[in-house]
């Protein structure tokens, strides 16, 4: 769910985490407060990567690269949808599912 | 490799602990007194790939370990407590944001300089340098080898690396200068700083790229798999490369070829390469199959290594108490490792996940541990 209080600035969003990243969470979901500078603008996928780690701090660079790029076996879904662009809009009461994709031994 | 710590307490009440770094994980493994019983303790970080793990000489209790996992971007974790706890650094070694480059893992660490407490350098694949002013909690790279103009020409494209990726390893500080550095690349050759890594030259007269066009014979490019002091003798540098092994006596720049002196059946190549931490003409390479294809195991299924103590002009083999026949033992460049006591102990890992030790300078070995996952490397310390 996205809950958006304007009075406050920011958006809050729930974020789902994989089991490889549960060490820094300890949750296997947490809501994330995400800046917006206008009620109109949507939180984005870089938005709540960046507000996710100024909670547990370490995690973003896990998932992206110093070049700002999605890692390659994390995956991002909005909602159903799947993404590896970071300005990708979070509507109001999608929640940023992060997946660590890998198998193989 | 990290030197052993100077612990303080008297040799006759020190063990011998080696970090025993794996693709999946980080084992611990202790001796008693005489070296004779070993306790295996672990893992930890199960599941993370953690290239090297290496002790802390200057204090013996901090350890750095450079991790990745399969999913998961790479970092450095440190402890100040022995192991007990660690923490991840708060800033992992990455390149600049504007270079295009993204480190795939760190891969080597190396304790800064006696009178440095708190510094480490680590290298990377693909090839970069970054130091810790620290104690491996923040990293910056080495402005001097990661945006040098020539770094390109050096180290060639993803085609010239090794097959788990391009490495900047055997990162060496001079015991008699701080600002004194060697490093090593897989490809890209053997270079030398002499201030602190700002500027770089390569250093690789004398040694052999069968790889490469050899006329005339290229400054650089070259394949190292790894470059240690010798003991006691910071001039002098042994190498084991793709193409030979070699000794350098500084001020010299020319390599001399001493892997020749081995024998033809056995050949020069392999990973490692250990220098004793007192005699510097003893060293201990492990060879492996640099026939056909490259098989990079026990040459003839029969694993041993060989000890020179005589700075290469001639090579012993040791293989008592080493399996005879059968065994295809591939042995990594960070996984052979010694303890520095009187006599020195000896220590390999296998990609099979086994440690054999030697307390003898490898006049016999055993098995110490079996059924780990494929061991990256074996770090010893005496403590």
């Amino acid at each position: 769910m996205t809950a958006r209080t304007s009075h406050e600035a920011a958006a809050v969003v729930r974020v789902r985490i994989p089991s490889p990243l549960r060490s820094y969470t300890g949750e296997p979901e947490v809501m994330v407060a995400v800046p917006v500078l206008a009620p109109e603008l949507p939180p984005t996928v870089g938005g709540v990567l960046a507000a996710l780690n100024v909670n547990y701090p370490g995690i973003r660079f896990r998932m992206v690269d110093e070049q700002g790029n999605v890692r390659p076996h994390i995956k991002l879904f909005v909602g159903s949808d799947v993404t590896r662009d970071l300005a990708s809009e979070i509507p109001s009461g999608a929640t940023l599912m992060i997946v660590a994709a890998l198998s193989g031994g | 490799m990290a030197r052993s710590s100077a612990a303080t307490r008297p040799a006759a009440t020190r063990r011998t602990r080696l970090l025993v770094a794996t693709r999946k994980g980080l084992w611990t493994l202790t001796s008693d007194v005489a070296r004779n019983g070993w306790r295996l303790a672990g893992p930890q970080f199960l599941g993370h790939t953690i290239h090297h793990a290496v002790v802390d000489p200057r204090d013996g209790k901090t350890m750095l370990a450079a991790a990745r996992t399969g999913h998961l971007g790479p970092t450095v974790f440190r402890s100040t407590d022995n192991g007990r706890t660690w923490k991840e650094a708060t800033r992992p070694p990455a390149f600049a944001a504007d270079s295009g480059r993204v480190v795939d893992h760190a891969f080597w660490l190396t304790p800064g300089h006696a009178s440095e407490p708190g510094a480490w350098y680590v290298g990377t694949s693909p090839q970069g340098l970054f130091r810790s002013n620290d104690g491996g909690a923040t990293w910056d790279g080495v402005t001097g080898f990661n945006a040098n103009p020539q770094r390109k020409a050096w180290c060639g494209g993803d085609q010239d690396g090794t097959p788990d990726g391009a490495k900047l390893h055997s990162i060496l500080v001079d015991p008699r200068d701080a600002a004194h550095l060697y490093i090593a690349m897989s490809s890209g050759g053997v270079f030398e700083s002499p201030d602190a890594g700002e500027h770089w030259w390569p250093l690789n007269k004398g040694v052999r790229a069968d790889f490469l066009p050899d006329n005339p014979p290229p400054e650089f490019g070259h394949d190292p798999h790894c470059v240690q002091f010798a003991g006691g003798r910071p001039d002098r540098l042994y190498q084991q490369n793709h193409c030979g092994i070699y000794r350098l006596d500084r001020p010299g720049d020319v390599w001399q070829d001493i892997g020749a002196n081995m024998p033809k059946t056995v050949g020069y190549v392999g990973f490692p390469i250990a220098a004793h931490l007192r005699d510097p003409d003893t060293v201990w390479v492990l060879p492996m199959d640099g026939t056909t294809v490259w098989p990079r195991t026990s040459p003839g299924g029969r694993p041993a290594v060989y000890r020179s103590r005589d700075g290469g002009r001639t090579w012993k083999r040791q293989d008592q108490g080493l399996p005879k026949s059968q065994t295809w033992w591939t042995v990594k460049r960070q996984a052979m490792s010694l303890d520095g006591r009187d006599p020195t102990g000896l220590y390999f890992g296998t990609t099979s996940g086994e440690v054999w030790a030697s307390r003898d300078e490898g006049r016999s070995f055993r098995s110490i541990a079996r059924h780990l996952p494929e061991i990256y490397s074996v770090e010893a310390t005496s403590i």
